[in-house]
This record gives structure tokens, C-alpha cells and sequence, in this order.
């Protein structure tokens, strides 16, 4: 009995604080409904595994290319056989559980990892409404009034998966792994958070489809809120684990991290989770600063008349943006060195943070001034925000990047200690020739004083 | 009315079994022959000193604080987002926008308020040292 009136009155109350955007007509009829969403299902679910088999692939085979190797060959043509290949050796590999180790929750760790990444991607608008008989159907599993809202709450839910394995494991690498993972993705997600601010402030809306209306009409977020974009997408990186913040799984250090102890099936599952992840992370970047399904220099795809034409157009056009942010992820991790931990902390919490709360309250500012001023709100407002945010590019690359908070370890001795180290370090080879536990000594002190004066040079 | 959410559900139970399938489908397949020293957790090849569950440093305590302290700041300047552009007008918006000569700054400046209420808690973790790793 009171259910549903519990459930109507939360939905009122979410209806007011968050206001629908022109809701895309979804198909009256409740059983066109059932069935549509059935199948949405089904298909975004097919291609998402899919996707993220062949994403595994392509990580391997940009890796190859990078290095100037061949990448996997020898499964189908072209290696494309090779998701296959290590999904089936997988499900053949014993599995093995350490002793000691949590059962219940040794078991349930890679679902709770797997099941969110599935989850996040049901609300991205994938193209524009396809027309059936039946009516016109959402290109997304899932049109919620809070559709961002949702992608951040779920997909922080993540996390639990990783803290659970690596403390379930009862392995000191799986639980340090898994310690700096979660201190590492909530340490982000602020920045993630706060960098997504303004572009609820120029889109009005927590709906995706409200959102990318707005960039379809003023232009793309990226012109308008460069800054944010780039907070985002470090932060990005920062929350999928992924190279120059894998501390979690720095292999020189903690071999796997969280997934240590983990085999056959149960690490597919946190492997697939993990490009699930990178994956949505990449559609979300299209979709808020990216214009999602939109097709830059022209208005047709945004009208309308719908057709079958538009939401092919639509959907390559998101998935080719979705591509080109994958591909950065690859090619970012074989371009950066890893940070190390005390950097990546003060980057995320003395730099990222402030900084996206202060373009937050720049961005607020710029668009009372802008509307104050009379700039009607199309792609003039878009081109206005986007001379303010090359100065604040410049300002924050010539200024704000001058290697005091994220410093090389150099930096944290004194001065004159350090020209002294230096100075010993260079000398040290030939004088020490004689005494051996003299140079050992020497060689393990002085091992960060000898990189710094290297880096420096190539920074030079 | 929460007729778009159904989906969602159904998602996650289609998600859920296929979680379940997956692992069950492991188990299945493949047998387990267990032994001592197969089952021990893994240091690198050595015999595993003491218990893995120890004590680890408190500042990873810290860092969930503080999390939660600033996450719920930037929920709550979500709904302030959405709802800028009214904040900043006097009069209800008139085609989603603002009648000239009816601009406040009501909106801004209750965002400067918070902000700078932030910004105090922000330096003083930052004094006492919550920040910094060494």
C-alpha cells in the first residue's frame, strides 16, 4: 500500500529539483516498451562483451605498434581470434584460492567489480531515437531524468569489488593494491565530480540527453570548458587505474595489486571489469564534453524527422569518439612514467581539487557576466568561453606548472645537500673504485640525486 | 512514471547472472587439486611471513574522511548547478532565458558563500598536515 506512494512521491520530488529535458517520446504502448528495452539490453550487453574482447586485443595491438613489435598473430587473421583464445584459457585454468583467504567474499569481489561496469553504460545515450512501427525508441537502455547522476553513483560503486578482493585474499600485495586503489579512485572522484559542475551549469540538466542537446545547440563543452575537460580526463585516468596512475597495480612493486591471488575466471572478470571501465569512462567523456552522438558543423542530425540513416550516422559517430579516447588511453600509457604515490595524492588533492573549484566559480561568474552583457546564448557564448579558457590554459600551463606540489624527489632535500650530493655523485665512480662498502653506500644514497640531474636535462 | 528505471533493474539482474553464470561456468569446467603449498598466498616465491590482515597506515583512513567530508560538497553543488541560470534571475525564466535587467547575483554569491566555507576546512586539513604524503 504505501509503496507506491512512497515511490510517486520520490519521483515528484526528483522531477522538481531535477527538471526533465524535452523527454524523446518513448514508445506508448507498454508491451513496445517491454520489448524494446528487452532487446536494447540484449544488444548493448552483447557489444559491450564484445567491445571489450576486442579492446583487450587492441591495447596488445597498439601496444605492438608503439614498440615496433607484431602484437598477437597467430589466432585468427590478424590475431582477432585472440580474445577468444585467453577467454577459453582462462575457463580451463584451475582455480585456485589462497588458504586463509575470505571464501564467500573471495567469490563475490569480481562480481561486484564485474556487475557496475555492466550497469554504468545502460544510461549513455548511444544515437539519436530510431523510428519503428512501434514507435520512436531511445538509443539508450535506459532514458533516466538523472542520467548522470546515475553514471556517478554506480560507477563508484567499483571500488567495493577491489577492496573486498584484495582484503578477502589475505595477500600483502593484494591488500596494499587494493588500499591505494580506493584511496586513489575517492581521491579523484572529487576532482571527477567538481569538473562536471559546469557543465551542469550551461546545460541546466542531469540528463544526458539534455546535455548533449545544449552542446548540439551552443557547440561542444570542450570549446566552452576546456579546464573542466581536462580535469575530467586526468581524473579519468586516475579512477580507471590506468598508466601514469597504476599504482595499484605497479608491477615492479605489487606485482598485480587487488587481483593478485586471483585466477581463471574470476580474473577475466576483473579484467573485463577494468575496460568496461576505461570504456565508459571514454563514453562519458564523449557524451559531456564531446557533444555525444552529435555530428559537429551541421544541424540535420539534430532535427526532427528521425530515420534509420541518422541513428546509424549518429551511433559511428559516438563510437568513433568513444575510439579516439581509448586509443589515448593506450597511448598514454606507453608515452608516461608512473607517478609515484606522494605525487599522485598531492596532484589529486592539492592541485586537481582546488583548481576545479575555482574554475567552477570562474565558469559561474563568465556566464552571469556573459548574460549580463547581452551574448545570446549559441555559438557566440560558446566562442566567449573559449577565449577565457585559453588564457586560463596558458596561465595555468606557464604558472600553475612549475613543479612545486608534484616535485621529483630531488626537490625535497635541501639545497646546498643536494648540490652536495651531486657534486659527491659525479666523483664517486672513480674514488670509490677501492672501497667497496664505501660505494655501496654511496650508490644506494644517492640514486635519486643521480636520476634528478638526467631528468632535469631532458626537461631542459 | 519511474517506467524508465525498469530497465535499469533490468540490467542489473541480466548482469547479475550472467556474473553468476560466469564463475559458476569455471567452476564446472574446471577441477581443483588443491595442496599446501599451491594454496599459500603469494610473496614473490617466499614462505609468506605472518598474516596479510595487519595494521597499514592510518592516513588511508584519512583519505576516506576526507572524501566523504568533500563528496558531499560537490553533491551538493549538483543541484545548485542545474538550477544556476533561475538562481541568477530575479523573475522565472522566460524561455530559458533571463528578462534583460533582471540579473541577480543571488546565485553567485551563494556559491562564493560556500565556497569560502570549503576553502577554510580546505586549509585547515591543509595545516595540519591531512594532505601530505611522505
Amino acid at each position: 500500500m504505501t509503496a507506491p506512494v512512497v515511490l510517486s512521491a520520490l519521483a515528484v520530488d526528483l522531477a522538481a529539483w531535477f527538471p526533465r529535458h524535452d523527454p524523446q517520446q518513448a514508445p506508448e504502448s507498454v508491451y513496445t516498451f517491454a520489448v524494446a528495452s528487452a532487446i536494447k539490453m540484449l544488444i548493448v550487453f552483447t557489444l559491450y562483451m564484445l567491445g571489450v574482447a576486442l579492446l583487450t586485443l587492441a591495447e596488445r595491438k597498439v601496444s605492438a605498434w608503439i614498440q615496433d613489435r607484431r602484437g598477437p598473430n597467430r589466432a585468427g587473421p590478424f590475431g582477432l581470434l585472440q580474445p577468444v583464445a585467453d577467454g577459453l584459457k582462462n575457463l580451463m585454468k584451475e582455480e585456485v584460492r589462497p588458504a586463509g583467504a575470505d571464501k564467500w567474499l573471495f567469490i563475490i569481489a569480481p562480481m561486484l567489480a564485474f556487475i557496475p561496469a555492466m550497469l554504468v553504460w545502460a544510461v549513455l545515450p548511444l544515437a539519436t531515437p530510431l523510428p519503428t512501427p512501434w514507435g520512436l525508441i531511445d538509443m539508450a537502455v535506459a532514458t533516466l531524468p538523472v542520467g548522470y547522476l546515475f553514471m556517478l553513483a554506480v560507477s563508484s560503486l567499483g571500488v567495493y569489488g577491489m577492496v573486498l578482493a584484495g582484503w578477502s585474499s589475505n595477500n600483502k600485495y593484494s591488500l596494499l593494491g587494493s588500499l591505494r586503489s580506493s584511496a586513489q579512485m575517492v581521491s579523484y572522484e572529487i576532482a571527477l565530480g567538481m569538473s562536471t559542475i559546469p557543465v551542469l551549469l550551461l546545460a541546466g540538466n542531469v540528463s544526458l540527453d539534455a546535455i548533449i542537446a545544449q552542446q548540439a545547440h551552443m557547440g561542444w563543452n570542450v570549446l566552452s570548458l576546456t579546464v573542466a575537460w581536462f580535469i575530467f580526463l586526468v581524473a579519468a585516468f586516475a579512477e580507471t587505474n590506468r598508466l601514469p596512475f597504476d599504482l595499484p597495480e605497479a608491477e615492479a612493486e605489487l606485482v598485480a595489486g587487488y587481483h593478485t591471488e586471483y585466477s581463471g575466471m574470476k580474473f577475466s572478470m576483473f579484467f573485463i571489469a577494468e575496460y568496461a571501465n576505461m570504456a565508459t569512462m571514454s563514453g562519458l567523456m564523449a557524451a559531456l564534453y564531446f557533444g555525444g552522438w552529435d555530428i559537429p558543423f551541421t544541424q540535420w542530425d539534430n532535427e526532427a524527422p528521425y530515420s534509420v540513416l541518422k541513428t546509424l550516422a549518429t551511433l559511428s559517430m559516438f563510437a568513433a569518439k568513444t575510439g579516439v579516447f581509448l586509443f589515448l588511453f593506450m597511448w598514454v600509457r606507453w608515452t608516461l612514467p608512473r607517478f609515484r604515490y606522494d605525487q599522485l595524492m598531492t596532484l589529486g588533492w592539492g592541485i586537481m581539487l582546488p583548481l576545479a573549484l575555482g574554475y567552477i566559480l570562474v565558469v559561474a561568474t563568465a556566464t552571469l557576466a556573459l548574460d549580463w552583457l547581452g551574448v545570446p546564448r549559441d555559438w557566440r557564448f560558446t566562442m566567449s568561453l573559449l577565449a577565457l579558457n585559453v588564457v586560463l590554459t596558458a596561465l595555468l600551463l606557464l604558472w600553475g606548472d612549475r613543479g612545486r606540489l608534484v616535485s621529483p624527489a630531488s626537490a625535497r632535500l635541501d639545497a646546498r645537500e643536494l648540490a652536495r650530493r651531486r657534486a659527491r655523485s659525479t666523483v664517486a665512480p672513480s674514488t670509490a673504485m677501492g672501497a667497496p662498502s664505501a660505494r655501496v653506500l654511496a650508490t644506494a644514497s644517492d640514486t635519486e640525486a643521480q636520476q634528478a640531474p638526467a631528468a632535469q636535462e631532458v626537461g631542459a | 512514471m519511474l517506467r524508465e528505471y525498469l530497465p535499469v533493474l533490468l540490467l542489473l539482474g541480466f548482469a547479475a547472472v550472467n556474473a553468476v553464470v560466469i564463475l559458476g561456468l569455471g567452476e564446472l569446467v574446471t577441477r581443483t587439486h588443491p595442496t599446501e603449498i599451491k594454496q599459500q598466498p603469494y610473496e614473490s616465491g617466499m614462505a609468506p611471513l605472518g598474516d596479510a590482515r595487519d595494521r597499514f597506515s592510518v592516513k588511508f583512513y584519512l583519505v576516506a574522511m576526507l572524501f566523504i567530508v568533500f563528496d558531499i560538497e560537490t553533491v551538493f553543488m549538483i543541484p545548485w548547478g542545474v538550477h544556476y541560470q533561475q538562481l541568477s534571475c530575479a523573475v522565472p525564466l522566460v524561455d530559458g532565458a533571463c528578462p534583460a535587467g533582471q540579473l541577480s547575483f543571488f546565485g553567485l554569491g551563494e556559491m562564493l558563500v560556500f565556497a569560502l566555507i570549503l576553502l577554510v576546512g580546505y586549509i585547515f586539513v591543509w595545516k595540519k598536515g591531512g594532505l601530505s604524503w611522505d
